[in-house]
Protein backbone atom coordinates (compact mmCIF):
# COMPACT_ATOMS: atom_id res chain seq x y z
CA UNK A 1 0.00 0.00 0.00
CA UNK A 2 2.42 2.54 0.68
CA UNK A 3 4.76 1.77 -1.99
CA UNK A 4 1.71 2.25 -4.48
CA UNK A 5 1.53 5.44 -2.62
CA UNK A 6 5.11 6.29 -2.52
CA UNK A 7 4.90 6.17 -7.26
CA UNK A 8 1.80 8.27 -6.88
CA UNK A 9 3.05 10.51 -4.69
CA UNK A 10 6.83 11.23 -5.15
CA UNK A 11 6.64 14.73 -2.57
CA UNK A 12 9.17 16.07 -0.45
CA UNK A 13 7.90 16.19 2.61
CA UNK A 14 8.81 13.69 5.14
CA UNK A 15 5.48 12.18 4.69
CA UNK A 16 6.23 11.06 1.37
CA UNK A 17 9.70 9.09 2.66
CA UNK A 18 9.16 7.92 5.70
CA UNK A 19 7.21 6.95 9.00
CA UNK A 20 7.36 8.13 12.71
CA UNK A 21 7.02 7.43 16.00
CA UNK A 22 7.35 9.44 19.14
CA UNK A 23 7.94 9.13 22.59
CA UNK A 24 8.76 10.54 25.89
CA UNK A 25 11.26 10.37 28.86
CA UNK A 26 11.14 13.34 31.50
CA UNK A 27 11.15 16.88 29.29
CA UNK A 28 12.74 15.03 26.52
CA UNK A 29 11.07 13.87 23.03
CA UNK A 30 12.15 11.18 20.79
CA UNK A 31 11.09 10.89 17.31
CA UNK A 32 12.05 7.86 15.25
CA UNK A 33 12.34 8.74 11.41
CA UNK A 34 12.41 5.09 9.61
CA UNK A 35 12.99 5.19 5.62
CA UNK A 36 9.96 3.57 3.06
CA UNK A 37 13.40 2.56 1.07
CA UNK A 38 16.15 2.93 0.10
CA UNK A 39 15.98 5.80 -2.12
CA UNK A 40 14.31 7.72 0.58
CA UNK A 41 17.34 6.80 3.62
CA UNK A 42 19.89 8.32 1.30
CA UNK A 43 17.57 11.47 0.78
CA UNK A 44 16.52 11.88 4.51
CA UNK A 45 20.31 11.28 5.56
CA UNK A 46 21.50 14.14 3.50
CA UNK A 47 18.61 16.74 4.23
CA UNK A 48 16.97 15.70 7.22
CA UNK A 49 19.76 17.58 9.60
CA UNK A 50 18.98 18.44 13.19
CA UNK A 51 19.17 22.05 12.53
CA UNK A 52 16.13 21.19 10.38
CA UNK A 53 14.45 19.67 12.74
CA UNK A 54 15.17 21.99 15.10
CA UNK A 55 13.70 24.61 13.32
CA UNK A 56 9.98 22.97 12.79
CA UNK A 57 9.66 22.48 16.66
CA UNK A 58 11.40 25.89 17.48
CA UNK A 59 8.15 27.15 19.08
CA UNK A 60 7.47 24.19 20.75
CA UNK A 61 10.99 22.50 22.10
CA UNK A 62 14.10 24.59 22.75
CA UNK A 63 16.77 21.75 22.21
CA UNK A 64 19.59 20.95 21.30
CA UNK A 65 18.75 18.15 18.65
CA UNK A 66 20.64 15.34 18.55
CA UNK A 67 20.91 12.51 15.57
CA UNK A 68 21.65 9.38 15.59
CA UNK A 69 21.55 6.84 12.41
CA UNK A 70 20.52 3.59 12.88
CA UNK A 71 21.69 2.03 9.08
CA UNK A 72 20.42 -1.38 9.04
CA UNK A 73 16.76 -0.49 10.05
CA UNK A 74 16.53 3.22 7.35
CA UNK A 75 16.24 4.85 10.60
CA UNK A 76 17.51 8.22 11.95
CA UNK A 77 16.83 8.88 15.29
CA UNK A 78 15.93 12.33 16.87
CA UNK A 79 16.76 13.37 20.25
CA UNK A 80 14.75 16.81 21.13
CA UNK A 81 15.46 18.34 24.53
CA UNK A 82 13.33 20.80 26.31
CA UNK A 83 10.53 20.02 24.36
CA UNK A 84 7.29 18.59 26.65
CA UNK A 85 6.87 21.65 28.68
CA UNK A 86 8.88 20.62 31.40
CA UNK A 87 7.76 17.18 30.75
CA UNK A 88 5.05 14.80 31.15
CA UNK A 89 4.10 14.82 34.80
CA UNK A 90 4.78 18.83 34.83
CA UNK A 91 3.34 20.38 31.33
CA UNK A 92 0.15 22.32 31.13
CA UNK A 93 -0.09 20.99 27.80
CA UNK A 94 -2.93 19.14 26.41
CA UNK A 95 -0.83 16.91 24.84
CA UNK A 96 1.54 16.35 27.70
CA UNK A 97 3.84 12.73 26.47
CA UNK A 98 3.91 14.81 22.91
CA UNK A 99 2.32 11.52 21.48
CA UNK A 100 0.99 13.90 18.79
CA UNK A 101 4.81 15.34 18.05
CA UNK A 102 5.75 13.19 15.29
CA UNK A 103 3.17 14.50 13.19
CA UNK A 104 5.33 17.78 13.24
CA UNK A 105 8.61 15.91 11.88
CA UNK A 106 6.35 14.53 8.77
CA UNK A 107 5.08 17.94 7.62
CA UNK A 108 9.05 19.26 7.01
CA UNK A 109 9.59 19.73 3.76
CA UNK A 110 12.73 18.59 2.61
CA UNK A 111 14.93 20.26 -0.77
CA UNK A 112 13.79 18.22 -4.03
CA UNK A 113 15.83 15.42 -4.86
CA UNK B 1 0.88 -26.06 36.97
CA UNK B 2 3.41 -27.46 33.89
CA UNK B 3 6.62 -28.45 35.25
CA UNK B 4 8.61 -28.81 32.26
CA UNK B 5 10.42 -26.29 30.77
CA UNK B 6 10.16 -26.63 27.19
CA UNK B 7 12.66 -25.49 24.88
CA UNK B 8 10.58 -22.47 23.72
CA UNK B 9 9.26 -19.79 25.46
CA UNK B 10 6.33 -18.44 25.11
CA UNK B 11 5.72 -15.22 26.63
CA UNK B 12 3.04 -12.59 26.26
CA UNK B 13 1.86 -8.95 27.13
CA UNK B 14 -1.58 -8.98 29.05
CA UNK B 15 -1.14 -5.18 29.39
CA UNK B 16 0.91 -2.28 28.63
CA UNK B 17 -0.21 0.77 30.81
CA UNK B 18 -1.59 1.17 34.10
CA UNK B 19 -5.61 1.42 32.72
CA UNK B 20 -4.67 -0.47 29.22
CA UNK B 21 -7.06 -2.78 28.33
CA UNK B 22 -8.47 -6.26 30.18
CA UNK B 23 -10.08 -7.91 27.08
CA UNK B 24 -7.22 -8.68 24.68
CA UNK B 25 -4.89 -10.20 27.68
CA UNK B 26 -8.45 -12.46 28.19
CA UNK B 27 -8.06 -13.70 24.16
CA UNK B 28 -3.96 -14.22 23.96
CA UNK B 29 -4.79 -16.23 26.90
CA UNK B 30 -7.35 -18.17 24.92
CA UNK B 31 -6.02 -18.74 21.72
CA UNK B 32 -2.26 -19.15 22.29
CA UNK B 33 -0.66 -21.35 25.23
CA UNK B 34 1.66 -19.04 26.78
CA UNK B 35 4.43 -19.39 29.38
CA UNK B 36 4.15 -16.51 31.03
CA UNK B 37 1.85 -13.47 31.05
CA UNK B 38 2.94 -9.95 31.68
CA UNK B 39 1.01 -6.97 32.90
CA UNK B 40 3.19 -4.03 32.64
CA UNK B 41 1.03 -1.70 34.44
CA UNK B 42 3.45 0.96 35.94
CA UNK B 43 3.95 4.76 34.46
CA UNK B 44 6.71 6.73 36.49
CA UNK B 45 4.74 9.11 38.44
CA UNK B 46 2.21 6.27 39.34
CA UNK B 47 4.20 4.60 42.12
CA UNK B 48 4.65 7.99 43.88
CA UNK B 49 1.17 8.47 43.62
CA UNK B 50 0.29 4.79 45.38
CA UNK B 51 3.00 5.72 48.02
CA UNK B 52 0.84 8.56 48.89
CA UNK B 53 -2.19 6.37 48.91
CA UNK B 54 -0.31 3.74 50.89
CA UNK B 55 0.51 6.53 53.80
CA UNK B 56 -3.21 7.06 53.97
CA UNK B 57 -4.57 3.67 53.82
CA UNK B 58 -1.65 1.03 54.95
CA UNK B 59 -3.32 -2.32 53.02
CA UNK B 60 -3.65 0.40 49.82
CA UNK B 61 -1.16 1.64 47.21
CA UNK B 62 -1.02 -0.96 44.20
CA UNK B 63 -2.58 -0.66 40.60
CA UNK B 64 -7.08 0.27 41.30
CA UNK B 65 -7.32 -2.19 38.39
CA UNK B 66 -5.85 -5.13 39.60
CA UNK B 67 -8.82 -6.70 40.95
CA UNK B 68 -10.61 -6.55 37.83
CA UNK B 69 -7.53 -8.13 35.61
CA UNK B 70 -7.41 -10.38 38.04
CA UNK B 71 -10.26 -11.54 38.25
CA UNK B 72 -10.19 -12.07 34.26
CA UNK B 73 -6.84 -13.25 34.09
CA UNK B 74 -6.39 -15.92 36.64
CA UNK B 75 -8.94 -19.17 35.78
CA UNK B 76 -7.50 -18.91 32.20
CA UNK B 77 -3.88 -19.17 34.36
CA UNK B 78 -4.52 -21.39 35.99
CA UNK B 79 -6.50 -23.71 33.60
CA UNK B 80 -3.35 -23.61 31.29
CA UNK B 81 -0.75 -23.42 33.68
CA UNK B 82 0.15 -19.69 32.57
CA UNK B 83 2.09 -17.75 35.57
CA UNK B 84 1.82 -13.91 35.65
CA UNK B 85 4.23 -11.38 36.25
CA UNK B 86 3.51 -8.03 37.00
CA UNK B 87 4.43 -4.80 38.21
CA UNK B 88 0.71 -4.02 40.05
CA UNK B 89 2.13 -4.26 43.25
CA UNK B 90 3.38 -0.39 42.86
CA UNK B 91 3.95 0.91 46.03
CA UNK B 92 2.66 -1.99 48.17
CA UNK B 93 3.47 -5.52 46.34
CA UNK B 94 2.48 -7.60 49.33
CA UNK B 95 -0.49 -6.04 50.10
CA UNK B 96 -0.98 -6.83 46.46
CA UNK B 97 -0.16 -10.34 46.51
CA UNK B 98 -2.72 -10.36 49.26
CA UNK B 99 -5.35 -9.10 46.87
CA UNK B 100 -3.94 -11.48 44.34
CA UNK B 101 -5.01 -14.03 46.38
CA UNK B 102 -8.63 -12.54 47.49
CA UNK B 103 -9.77 -11.44 43.94
CA UNK B 104 -8.73 -14.93 42.67
CA UNK B 105 -10.58 -16.82 45.23
CA UNK B 106 -13.69 -14.61 44.61
CA UNK B 107 -13.58 -16.16 40.95
CA UNK B 108 -13.21 -19.77 42.38
CA UNK B 109 -9.34 -20.16 41.53
CA UNK B 110 -7.78 -21.04 44.81
CA UNK B 111 -4.79 -21.13 47.41
CA UNK B 112 -2.81 -18.50 44.30
CA UNK B 113 1.05 -18.53 45.51
CA UNK B 114 2.49 -15.49 44.89
CA UNK B 115 5.81 -14.08 45.26
CA UNK B 116 6.37 -10.42 46.50
CA UNK B 117 9.89 -8.64 44.65
CA UNK B 118 10.00 -5.59 47.55
CA UNK B 119 13.07 -2.95 48.46
CA UNK B 120 13.30 -0.71 45.12
CA UNK B 121 12.02 1.63 47.64
CA UNK B 122 14.76 3.71 48.55
CA UNK B 123 13.18 6.78 50.06
CA UNK B 124 14.89 7.38 53.28
CA UNK B 125 18.43 6.29 51.48
CA UNK B 126 17.96 8.64 48.60
CA UNK B 127 16.92 11.29 51.32
CA UNK B 128 19.92 10.90 53.46
CA UNK B 129 22.17 12.55 49.97
CA UNK B 130 20.61 15.58 48.95
CA UNK B 131 23.63 16.01 46.81
CA UNK B 132 22.83 13.73 44.20
CA UNK B 133 22.57 15.00 40.31
CA UNK B 134 18.59 14.75 38.88
CA UNK B 135 19.30 13.79 35.29
CA UNK B 136 16.35 16.07 34.27
CA UNK B 137 18.35 19.54 34.35
CA UNK B 138 21.27 18.89 36.19
CA UNK B 139 20.67 20.48 39.47
CA UNK B 140 21.08 18.72 43.48
CA UNK B 141 18.34 16.75 44.24
CA UNK B 142 17.97 19.08 47.56
CA UNK B 143 16.34 21.43 45.29
CA UNK B 144 13.08 18.79 45.57
CA UNK B 145 13.43 17.04 49.02
CA UNK B 146 11.42 19.46 50.62
CA UNK B 147 8.58 18.43 48.30
CA UNK B 148 9.76 14.43 47.97
CA UNK B 149 7.46 11.64 48.35
CA UNK B 150 8.91 8.90 46.88
CA UNK B 151 12.15 7.45 45.20
CA UNK B 152 12.15 3.88 43.99
CA UNK B 153 14.80 2.02 41.80
CA UNK B 154 14.06 0.22 38.77
CA UNK B 155 15.35 -3.06 39.91
CA UNK B 156 15.98 -5.66 37.15
CA UNK B 157 15.14 -9.06 35.81
CA UNK B 158 17.55 -11.23 38.33
CA UNK B 159 14.78 -10.36 40.90
CA UNK B 160 11.84 -11.58 38.69
CA UNK B 161 13.74 -15.06 38.08
CA UNK B 162 14.41 -15.49 41.80
CA UNK B 163 10.54 -14.65 42.46
CA UNK B 164 9.96 -17.33 39.63
CA UNK B 165 12.06 -19.31 41.39
CA UNK B 166 10.18 -19.88 44.27
CA UNK B 167 7.52 -21.38 42.13
CA UNK B 168 4.77 -19.09 42.58
CA UNK B 169 1.92 -18.65 40.40
CA UNK B 170 2.35 -15.16 40.78
CA UNK B 171 4.90 -12.65 41.35
CA UNK B 172 3.89 -9.07 41.80
CA UNK B 173 6.69 -5.97 41.98
CA UNK B 174 7.23 -2.67 42.36
CA UNK B 175 9.63 -0.42 40.09
CA UNK B 176 10.92 -3.45 38.09
CA UNK B 177 12.12 -1.69 34.91
CA UNK B 178 9.60 -2.68 31.88
CA UNK B 179 11.82 -5.01 29.78
CA UNK B 180 13.01 -6.84 32.51
CA UNK B 181 9.66 -7.88 33.61
CA UNK B 182 9.89 -9.96 30.75
CA UNK B 183 13.42 -11.12 30.36
CA UNK B 184 13.28 -12.14 33.79
CA UNK B 185 10.91 -14.81 33.02
CA UNK B 186 13.57 -15.87 30.03
CA UNK B 187 16.33 -16.56 32.77
CA UNK B 188 14.27 -18.13 35.02
CA UNK B 189 12.72 -20.56 32.36
CA UNK B 190 15.65 -21.35 30.30
CA UNK B 191 18.53 -20.87 33.73
CA UNK B 192 20.37 -17.93 31.53
CA UNK B 193 23.37 -15.96 33.85
CA UNK B 194 23.99 -12.41 33.16
CA UNK B 195 27.35 -13.66 31.55
CA UNK B 196 24.99 -15.40 28.71
CA UNK B 197 25.31 -11.63 27.06
CA UNK B 198 23.89 -12.59 23.86
CA UNK B 199 20.86 -14.06 25.16
CA UNK B 200 20.23 -11.41 27.94
CA UNK B 201 20.27 -8.76 25.27
CA UNK B 202 18.02 -11.08 23.28
CA UNK B 203 15.26 -11.55 25.91
CA UNK B 204 15.35 -7.27 26.77
CA UNK B 205 14.90 -7.07 23.17
CA UNK B 206 11.53 -8.91 23.34
CA UNK B 207 10.66 -7.35 26.47
CA UNK B 208 11.04 -4.24 24.72
CA UNK B 209 9.44 -4.71 21.87
CA UNK B 210 6.56 -6.42 23.86
CA UNK B 211 6.13 -4.47 26.82
CA UNK B 212 3.20 -1.57 24.73
CA UNK B 213 1.15 -4.23 24.49
CA UNK B 214 -0.56 -3.23 20.58
CA UNK B 215 2.45 -0.85 19.83
CA UNK B 216 4.36 -3.85 18.19
CA UNK B 217 0.75 -5.55 16.83
CA UNK B 218 -0.68 -2.18 14.99
CA UNK B 219 -1.53 0.41 17.69
CA UNK B 220 -0.19 3.92 17.77
CA UNK B 221 0.78 3.28 13.92
CA UNK B 222 -2.63 3.83 11.54
CA UNK B 223 -2.38 6.05 8.78
CA UNK B 224 -5.41 5.50 6.85
CA UNK B 225 -4.73 5.46 3.02
CA UNK B 226 -1.05 5.38 3.78
CA UNK B 227 -0.11 3.23 6.83
CA UNK B 228 -3.00 0.59 6.92
CA UNK B 229 -3.82 -1.47 9.83
CA UNK B 230 -6.35 -4.24 9.25
CA UNK B 231 -9.12 -4.69 11.82
CA UNK B 232 -7.94 -2.22 13.74
CA UNK B 233 -10.24 -2.50 16.52
CA UNK B 234 -9.35 -6.41 17.04
CA UNK B 235 -5.27 -5.36 17.88
CA UNK B 236 -4.10 -8.33 19.20
CA UNK B 237 -1.99 -8.29 22.25
CA UNK B 238 1.43 -9.68 21.15
CA UNK B 239 3.75 -12.94 22.76
CA UNK B 240 7.21 -13.60 22.11
CA UNK B 241 8.80 -17.44 21.25
CA UNK B 242 12.31 -17.74 22.77
CA UNK B 243 14.40 -20.75 22.72
CA UNK B 244 17.02 -21.54 24.74
CA UNK B 245 20.03 -20.60 22.72
CA UNK B 246 18.15 -16.81 22.41
CA UNK B 247 16.43 -16.80 19.20
CA UNK B 248 13.37 -14.66 19.19
CA UNK B 249 9.88 -14.56 17.52
CA UNK B 250 7.55 -12.10 17.96
CA UNK B 251 4.43 -13.54 17.51
CA UNK B 252 0.53 -12.62 17.46
CA UNK B 253 -2.33 -15.23 17.17
CA UNK B 254 -3.07 -16.64 14.21
CA UNK B 255 -5.69 -15.10 12.28
CA UNK B 256 -6.12 -11.79 14.18
CA UNK B 257 -6.57 -8.27 13.59
CA UNK B 258 -3.89 -5.80 13.82
CA UNK B 259 -0.57 -5.48 11.86
CA UNK B 260 2.85 -7.06 12.88
CA UNK B 261 5.64 -6.57 10.12
CA UNK B 262 9.47 -4.94 9.77
CA UNK B 263 7.64 -1.57 10.30
CA UNK B 264 5.56 -1.86 13.48
CA UNK B 265 8.66 -3.60 15.10
CA UNK B 266 11.04 -0.94 13.60
CA UNK B 267 8.63 1.67 15.14
CA UNK B 268 8.63 -0.20 18.74
CA UNK B 269 12.50 -0.83 18.33
CA UNK B 270 13.03 2.69 18.80
CA UNK B 271 9.90 4.13 20.72
CA UNK B 272 11.61 5.98 23.80
CA UNK B 273 15.39 5.30 22.56
CA UNK B 274 17.80 7.89 23.39
CA UNK B 275 21.43 6.65 21.69
CA UNK B 276 20.57 3.25 19.72
CA UNK B 277 23.77 2.35 20.68
CA UNK B 278 23.49 2.56 24.55
CA UNK B 279 19.75 1.62 25.75
CA UNK B 280 20.54 1.19 29.19
CA UNK B 281 18.63 -1.27 31.36
CA UNK B 282 19.42 -2.70 34.86
CA UNK B 283 20.52 -6.18 33.38
CA UNK B 284 22.55 -5.06 30.19
CA UNK B 285 23.61 -1.91 27.80
CA UNK B 286 22.05 -2.53 24.36
CA UNK B 287 23.43 -2.04 21.16
CA UNK B 288 20.10 -1.76 18.69
CA UNK B 289 21.79 -0.71 16.03
CA UNK B 290 22.38 -4.09 14.73
CA UNK B 291 18.97 -5.39 14.99
CA UNK B 292 16.71 -6.07 12.06
CA UNK B 293 13.46 -8.23 11.57
CA UNK B 294 12.85 -10.98 8.69
CA UNK B 295 9.00 -11.39 8.40
CA UNK B 296 8.00 -15.29 8.32
CA UNK B 297 4.10 -14.75 7.51
CA UNK B 298 1.38 -11.88 8.59
CA UNK B 299 1.37 -13.36 12.52
CA UNK B 300 5.27 -13.89 12.81
CA UNK B 301 8.57 -11.42 12.73
CA UNK B 302 11.99 -13.04 13.53
CA UNK B 303 14.08 -10.53 15.55
CA UNK B 304 17.43 -10.86 14.83
CA UNK B 305 21.25 -8.45 15.94
CA UNK B 306 20.97 -6.93 19.32
CA UNK B 307 23.76 -6.88 21.38
CA UNK B 308 24.76 -6.00 24.66
CA UNK B 309 27.32 -4.83 26.94
CA UNK B 310 27.45 -5.66 30.81
CA UNK B 311 24.78 -3.95 33.23
CA UNK B 312 26.62 -0.48 34.68
CA UNK B 313 27.49 0.11 38.54
CA UNK B 314 23.88 2.08 39.13
CA UNK B 315 19.91 1.81 39.19
CA UNK B 316 18.28 4.70 38.00
CA UNK B 317 15.47 6.00 40.25
CA UNK B 318 12.68 7.75 39.94
CA UNK B 319 11.95 10.76 42.07
CA UNK B 320 7.92 11.36 42.72
CA UNK B 321 7.72 14.78 44.24
CA UNK B 322 4.47 17.22 44.63
CA UNK B 323 4.34 20.24 42.45
CA UNK B 324 0.99 22.12 43.17
CA UNK B 325 -2.01 21.95 41.45
CA UNK B 326 -3.25 22.16 37.82
CA UNK B 327 -6.49 23.69 36.92
CA UNK B 328 -8.28 23.75 33.89
CA UNK B 329 -11.73 24.86 31.61
CA UNK B 330 -12.54 24.37 27.84
CA UNK B 331 -15.33 26.32 25.81
CA UNK B 332 -15.87 26.12 22.11
CA UNK B 333 -16.81 29.01 19.65
CA UNK B 334 -18.14 28.26 15.92
CA UNK B 335 -19.27 30.89 12.98
CA UNK B 336 -17.87 34.38 11.61
CA UNK B 337 -15.27 35.69 14.03
CA UNK B 338 -14.98 32.33 15.98
CA UNK B 339 -11.01 32.43 16.78
CA UNK B 340 -11.48 36.36 18.30
CA UNK B 341 -13.96 35.25 20.37
CA UNK B 342 -12.09 32.17 21.86
CA UNK B 343 -9.02 34.62 22.40
CA UNK B 344 -11.04 37.34 23.70
CA UNK B 345 -12.46 34.81 25.98
CA UNK B 346 -9.66 33.88 27.54
CA UNK B 347 -8.61 37.11 28.18
CA UNK B 348 -11.16 37.65 30.32
CA UNK B 349 -10.80 34.60 32.02
CA UNK B 350 -6.94 35.99 32.51
CA UNK B 351 -8.23 39.23 34.37
CA UNK B 352 -11.24 37.55 36.28
CA UNK B 353 -8.65 35.24 37.75
CA UNK B 354 -6.12 37.99 39.07
CA UNK B 355 -9.06 40.14 40.30
CA UNK B 356 -10.47 37.26 42.12
CA UNK B 357 -7.32 36.37 44.02
CA UNK B 358 -6.06 33.26 41.58
CA UNK B 359 -2.47 32.56 41.84
CA UNK B 360 -0.31 30.90 39.04
CA UNK B 361 3.05 30.59 38.22
CA UNK B 362 1.75 30.04 34.34
CA UNK B 363 -1.42 29.85 32.08
CA UNK B 364 -1.46 27.88 29.06
CA UNK B 365 -3.93 29.59 26.66
CA UNK B 366 -5.25 26.46 23.70
CA UNK B 367 -6.90 26.74 20.45
CA UNK B 368 -8.19 23.55 19.61
CA UNK B 369 -8.14 23.37 15.84
CA UNK B 370 -5.47 25.88 15.27
CA UNK B 371 -2.18 24.83 17.67
CA UNK B 372 -3.17 23.02 21.23
CA UNK B 373 -1.01 20.13 20.00
CA UNK B 374 1.54 21.50 18.12
CA UNK B 375 1.58 24.87 18.64
CA UNK B 376 1.19 27.81 16.59
CA UNK B 377 4.00 28.98 14.79
CA UNK B 378 2.64 32.08 15.09
CA UNK B 379 3.96 32.84 10.74
CA UNK B 380 0.03 32.37 9.56
CA UNK B 381 0.60 29.03 8.43
CA UNK B 382 -2.50 27.74 10.34
CA UNK B 383 -5.33 28.36 8.86
CA UNK B 384 -8.69 29.63 10.78
CA UNK B 385 -10.97 26.66 11.27
CA UNK B 386 -14.81 27.01 11.22
CA UNK B 387 -15.20 26.03 15.13
CA UNK B 388 -12.48 26.07 17.86
CA UNK B 389 -12.46 24.93 21.41
CA UNK B 390 -10.56 27.27 23.51
CA UNK B 391 -8.61 25.49 26.65
CA UNK B 392 -7.05 27.53 29.45
CA UNK B 393 -4.84 25.44 32.03
CA UNK B 394 -3.04 26.97 34.73
CA UNK B 395 -0.29 25.85 37.30
CA UNK B 396 -1.26 26.74 40.58
CA UNK B 397 0.54 26.81 44.29
CA UNK B 398 -2.76 25.78 45.64
CA UNK B 399 -5.99 23.86 44.79
CA UNK B 400 -8.30 26.98 44.98
CA UNK B 401 -6.85 28.94 42.43
CA UNK B 402 -6.71 25.97 40.21
CA UNK B 403 -10.76 25.44 40.89
CA UNK B 404 -10.67 29.08 40.15
CA UNK B 405 -9.66 29.06 37.08
CA UNK B 406 -11.63 26.16 35.50
CA UNK B 407 -14.82 27.93 37.15
CA UNK B 408 -14.30 30.90 34.88
CA UNK B 409 -13.70 29.06 31.54
CA UNK B 410 -17.31 27.04 32.78
CA UNK B 411 -18.63 30.38 33.08
CA UNK B 412 -18.23 32.02 30.11
CA UNK B 413 -21.52 30.80 28.20
CA UNK B 414 -23.15 33.30 30.40
CA UNK B 415 -19.81 35.88 30.94
CA UNK B 416 -17.76 35.48 28.21
CA UNK B 417 -18.55 36.91 24.65
CA UNK B 418 -21.24 35.82 22.08
CA UNK B 419 -22.15 31.85 21.37
CA UNK B 420 -19.56 30.10 23.52
CA UNK B 421 -20.82 26.13 23.89
CA UNK B 422 -20.29 22.93 25.75
CA UNK B 423 -18.17 24.83 28.54
CA UNK B 424 -16.84 22.54 31.31
CA UNK B 425 -14.18 22.27 34.08
CA UNK B 426 -12.35 19.91 33.74
CA UNK B 427 -11.32 20.25 37.11
CA UNK B 428 -8.17 20.58 39.46
CA UNK B 429 -5.67 17.96 40.25
CA UNK B 430 -2.67 17.84 42.27
CA UNK B 431 0.06 17.72 40.69
CA UNK B 432 2.87 14.91 40.90
CA UNK B 433 6.17 14.99 38.95
CA UNK B 434 8.86 13.01 38.57
CA UNK B 435 12.69 13.23 38.21
CA UNK B 436 15.43 10.74 38.12
CA UNK B 437 18.79 10.05 40.03
CA UNK B 438 21.32 7.35 39.59
CA UNK B 439 22.35 5.81 42.82
CA UNK B 440 25.16 2.82 43.73
CA UNK B 441 23.78 -0.74 43.38
CA UNK B 442 24.23 -1.75 47.25
CA UNK B 443 22.31 1.02 48.06
CA UNK B 444 19.25 -1.49 47.09
CA UNK B 445 18.37 -4.62 49.47
CA UNK B 446 15.65 -6.06 47.11
CA UNK B 447 14.15 -9.10 48.97
CA UNK B 448 11.38 -11.81 47.91
CA UNK B 449 8.29 -12.18 50.08
CA UNK B 450 6.09 -15.18 49.92
CA UNK B 451 2.30 -15.10 49.99
CA UNK B 452 0.13 -18.64 50.17
CA UNK B 453 3.27 -21.11 49.52
CA UNK B 454 3.05 -24.62 50.76
CA UNK B 455 5.54 -24.93 53.71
Amino acid sequence: MSERLLQTYPGNRVYDLAHTRSGDKGNTSNVAVIAYDEVSWERLRRHLTPERVLAAYAHLAQGPVTRYEVPRLQALNFVIENALAGGVTRSLRIDPHGKSLSAVMLSIELPPA
Amino acid sequence: MRKNHSAVCRVGTGAGMADDRVYPAVKLLEQVQLDYLVCECLAERTIARENLNRRKFPEHGYNPMLAERIQAMLPLCREKGVRLVTNMGAANPVAAAHAIRAEAEAVGVRNVSCAAVIGDDVTERVRAHPDLRLLDGGEPLESLLPRMISANAYLGADLVRDALDTGAEVVVTGRVADPSLFLGTLMHHHRWSYDDLTRVAAGIMAGHLLECSVQVTGGYFADPGRKDVPRLAETPYPYAEVTSDGRVWICKPEGSGGRLDRMTCAEQTLYEIHDPSRYITPDCVVDLCEVHFEEEGVDRVAVHGALARPRTESFKTVIGYSDGFIGSGEIAYAGINAVARARLAADVVRERFRIEGGVASEIQVDLIGIGALHGDPGDGSRPEPYEVRLRVAARCPDRRSAELLGDHVRQLNMQGPMAGGGPVNTGAREVIAVNSVLIPRDWVRPEIVTVGMAA
